[in-house]
This record gives structure tokens, C-alpha cells and sequence, in this order.
């Protein structure tokens, strides 16, 4: 399977790998997949207090090189935007962005999934 | 793809063929072009030579009769051609069929196909470290029992089957015994008839041969085995597989056969060292590093390794421009499932998922394995940094007691 150049690219440097202080309010987290699966992805938010701005934004991924890409692109792309904003990231922006092949596809799924919960973790912290 | 030597451990799926085979079949692509089975010229009793000359080379390395050897397009072909021939043959007798779960597809596949048509099989579980249960084996047999049929070695872990034992308990039983013996003919010694094997499948692209061409054994006295053909036209090899011989690669099969016969163990002995060192390094500079399938009775030349939380496709995509391996993650299939080998020993999906399987061969070199000890390490921790698992794991969280969101 040959991949393309960006998801190479996210794959051998991803960007924002680590990792946030779960425990603060302003950070909110999505865990999701499973390790019977073979994906598991970490991601975390930080909003700015001020502006409600996504400030930061770290991954860690357990999974093949789609899953990695899809997870370092969602970073990327989260910072700055508004929670709303970030709300429309669509998978198969994701999938179009890296040139996924389609049995990678639920890797991206995953991606929006793991965006989607991150941010309803910082709601309920801030309900 | 840079200018760095490509590093081949992926020998269990095919070896390259040994110069020394290619430059014997070279003749036979042009200034012998005759077909084996023309009777009434030179073109045709030259090729019939040859081929009659590799069939002695092949019969040698296996101490058979070179006239039981029935030539095929390759193992898949022999796999289907003695479990779908001995059923059709023996179909008076009964119509069950022993197998184990870990088997190749050439043969799941094939009985499926006998299900289709009336069979019955058994797929046996295998112990944990991949060993057949002889005493569950034993139980299976019935009195509608034909044939049993257990690869040598299996193609992801090399663990290799207790074959006298086996076939002793076919023996008592006065069931046939057939052997996918893909990946051990060439490799160590593979004598069926000192074994009670009476059908053997193998092919000569896994032991430096050209690919396109394998082989049936089929045991002609004591007992008298035949196999109803499953491709007919001409009756060419004794009636049990029609069609043109194919004249160069079965002069390289048997020219690889010579070669091995001379040279395999010193291979094998060799090989060994090379492996232990690459499964020896892995185990004592990486934490959580699990090697899958039992280790006394195994190949010399294969290891199949778990390196915990970290995804196999993943981890290859970081030294796949240099280095060929292959994986039992779900992500290098279509499927989407973990090996299904590994999971019949018992290991998690999760476990599938981190495992690679390399396969050395005989033009494997020490500074070779060295490179990839030193790549595949790096990649391994370059992984687990960006593993959440990994990092829950160091901080001491029950991975298990975690509630995952399935998808």
C-alpha cells in the first residue's frame, strides 16, 4: 500500500505529540478505540479562558501509520479554532487530507470520534 | 527509496531463488523448449530427461521414490490437490477429515471446500505454545476418519509439529497422513516415509527454487495412496494432475533441492545463531517483548515477536523502506482481523496486533541483523512515545479494567 507524502510526513514527524494535564478544567480529553482493536487514540484540548479558543492540543495514538497521521492532522487543525468551530471537523476531511486509502477510513472516524469526545469532556467540566 | 541495501527477513513468504537454480533453468526457456510429454522427438525426450533428472533430486532430498513426486503449479495447488483428492478417493472409506486451526489456507480453505461437498472436518485447537494436543487429536478420529492433515511448521511461528508422533497415531488408526510441509522441505531434513507421512505438499519458491512450481508426495507401497486428479487433461503425472509441465522451474526446483540437500544444514546452523541474536537483543534492551509459539521445537531460521503496545503495521511503517518483515496486525490485511494464528494460541488481539514475524534466509548476513536490531529497536521506542497505552502502562493503570470504547 503506498501512502501519500503528507501522511508520511505526519507519520515519521508528528506533530503535537504528548500530553495534558487531565485534571485542570480548561483540558479536556478523548480516549477512544481499543487495543483488541489495534487503534487507540488520545486527545486532548486546552481552551483559552478568554477567547473560548482551542490553545493547545496534544494526541498520543496507539495504532497504525493512518491512525497516527489522522490523529497528528486533527492537532493541527484544532488549534485556534473555537470549540464550535472544531465541532465541524469532518472525518472525511481527514481522509481527503491524507489521501487515505478506504480500508483506512475508520481511522479518520476515529480521529473525529477522539475530537468529538475530547470536547465533550471539557463541556461537562464546564457545564 | 534511498540508496541503502534493502534488508530481506520475509523468507517465510518467499525466498529469492539461488542463482545457481536460475542458471539451470536458463536453457530450458529457449535452446530446449521441448514439451516432457512429446514422445516422438529430441526436443521432447530432452525435456522429459530434465524433468525426470529434477524428480531424482527432488526424491533424493526426501529419501522417496523419485516416481512420487507429482508436480504442481506450487503448495496451494498440492494442499488442494491431496485433501480434495484423497476425499473424492476415499469416499467409500469415509468422508472426515482431521485438521488444526493454525493450518495455511491452501488447506482451511480446501476443507472448506470438502464441507462443501459433503465432508466432515474437524479443526483442532492448538496448546498455547502452537503444538498440536495429541491426546485431543487422538479423540477426534473416528471410524469415518480418511485422512489427517498437519503442517510440519507453521508458516508464522516455525513451531514444528510432533510429526513421528502423529504419525504413529495415524498408523494405529489406519488413517491417511498428509503434511504441509511448505516451509521445511529445503530447510531441515524432511524424511515422510521414516515419519509415516504418506502425502506431502511443498513448493519451490520457499526454498530458493523458482516460484510456479511445487510438488506432491504421494506414498506408492505400504500403503498404496492415490489421489483423484483435480485437473484433468492428458493425465500427465500418473493420472493425478494433468497439464504441460512446467520444464524450467521444475529444473530449478530440483537443482534447488541438490543445493539443499548439500547445504541446508549448515544453513540452518548458521541461520540460528542469527536469529537468536536478533531475539536476544530485542528481549534484553525493550521491556514488555514476548516471542509467540514455542521456542524448543521451532525453525531455525523464524521468529515471531510481540512487542507490547505497539501496533505491528505502525511500527513496520517506520523501517519498511529498508527493512521487509511481515506482521500479524489486522492492519496489513484486507481483513481487518489479527492473525488468526496467534489467536488460536491463545494470545489477545492486542498482542496480535504488536507481533512481527521475521523469517531469515540463507543469504541473510550477520551486519544485516545487527542494522535491523539497531532500526527496529529504535522504531519500537519511537512507538511507544507515542503510545497511550504505553504511557498508562508506565504509570501503573490496569489496561485491562479500562473501559474501551469498541469500534
Amino acid at each position: 500500500m503506498a501512502y501519500s507524502e503528507k501522511l508520511i510526513e505526519h507519520f515519521n514527524h508528528p506533530k503535537n505529540v504528548g500530553t495534558l494535564d487531565k485534571s485542570k478544567n480548561t483540558v479536556g480529553t478523548g480516549l477512544v478505540g481499543a487495543p483488541e482493536c489495534g487503534d487507540v487514540m488520545r486527545l486532548q484540548i486546552e481552551v483559552d479562558e478568554e477567547s473560548g479558543m482551542i490553545k493547545d492540543a496534544k494526541f498520543k495514538t496507539f495504532g497504525c501509520g493512518s491512525a497516527i497521521a489522522s490523529s497528528s492532522l486533527a492537532t493541527e487543525w484544532l488549534k485556534g479554532k473555537s470549540i464550535d468551530e472544531a465541532l465541524t471537523i469532518d472525518n472525511m476531511a481527514i481522509v481527503e487530507e491524507l489521501a487515505l486509502p478506504p480500508v483506512k477510513i475508520h481511522c479518520s472516524v476515529l480521529a473525529e470520534d477522539a475530537i468529538k469526545s475530547a470536547i465533550a469532556d471539557y463541556k461537562s467540566k464546564n457545564a | 527509496m534511498g540508496s541503502q541495501k534493502l534488508i530481506y527477513l520475509d523468507n517465510n513468504s518467499t525466498t529469492p531463488c539461488d542463482p545457481r537454480a536460475v542458471e539451470a533453468m536458463l536453457p530450458f526457456f529457449y535452446q530446449t523448449p521441448g514439451n516432457a510429454a512429446s514422445r516422438n522427438h529430441p526436443f521432447g525426450w530432452q525435456a522429459e530427461e530434465a524433468v525426470d533428472y529434477a524428480r531424482e533430486q527432488i526424491g533424493n532430498l526426501l529419501a522417496v521414490d523419485s516416481k512420487e513426486i507429482i508436480f504442481t503449479s506450487g503448495a496451494t495447488e498440492a494442499d488442494n490437490l491431496g485433501i480434495k483428492g484423497v476425499f473424492e478417493m476415499y469416499s467409500r472409506k469415509g468422508n472426515h477429515i482431521i485438521t488444526l486451526k493454525t493450518e495455511h489456507k491452501a488447506v482451511l480453505d480446501a476443507c472448506k471446500k470438502v464441507e462443501k461437498m459433503g465432508g466432515e472436518v474437524t479443526y483442532l485447537d492448538v496448546k498455547r505454545d502452537g503444538l498440536v494436543d495429541l491426546a485431543a487429536l487422538e479423540a477426534a478420529i473416528t471410524d469415518k476418519t480418511v485422512l489427517i492433515s498437519i503442517m510440519w511448521a507453521n508458516n508464522e511461528t516455525g513451531v514444528i509439529q510432533p510429526m513421528k508422533e502423529i504419525g504413529e497415531l495415524c498408523e494405529k488408526h489406519g488413517v491417511l497422513f498428509m503434511s504441509d510441509a511448505t516451509q521445511v522441505v529445503g530447510k531441515i531434513k524432511t524424511h515422510p516415509k521414516e515419519l509415516g507421512i504418506h502425502l506431502m505438499a511443498f513448493t519451490a519458491h520457499k526454498m530458493y527454487g523458482p516460484k510456479g512450481v511445487g510438488a506432491l508426495f504421494v506414498n506408492r507401497k505400504n500403503p498404496r495412496v492415490k489421489v483423484t486428479s483435480q485437473i484433468d487433461g492428458g493425465g500427465h503425472e500418473r493420472g493425478m494432475r494433468s497439464g504441460t509441465l512446467n520444464v524450467p522451474g521444475i529444473v530449478g526446483f530440483g537443482k534447488a533441492a541438490e543445493i539443499a540437500m548439500q547445504e541446508m544444514d549448515d544453513d540452518a546452523a548458521r541461520l540460528s545463531v542469527l536469529r537468536d541474536k536478533l531475539e536476544n537483543a530485542f528481549k534484553d534492551t525493550l521491556e514488555e517483548v514476548y516471542v509467540n509459539g514455542n521456542v524448543e521445537h521451532r525453525m531455525p531460521h523464524v521468529t515471531n515477536i510481540s512487542f507490547k503496545h505497539v501496533e505491528g503495521e505502525g511500527l513496520m511503517m517506520t523501517f519498511n523502506q529498508t527493512i521487509a518483515v511481515s506482521s500479524g496486525s489486522a492492519c496489513t490485511s484486507a481483513s481487518l482481523e489479527p492473525s488468526y494464528v496467534l489467536i488460536a494460541l491463545g494470545l489477545g488481539d492486542d498482542l496480535a496486533h504488536s507481533s512481527l514475524r521475521f523469517s531469515l534466509g540463507k543469504f541473510t548476513t550477520e551486519e544485516e541483523i545487527d542494522q535491523t536490531i539497531a532500526m527496529i529497536s529504535k522504531g519500537v521506542n519511537h512507538m511507544r512515545d507515542l503510545s497511550p497505552i504505553w504511557e498508562m502502562f508506565k504509570e501503573g493503570v490496569d489496561l485491562d479494567a479500562v473501559e474501551w470504547s469498541e469500534h
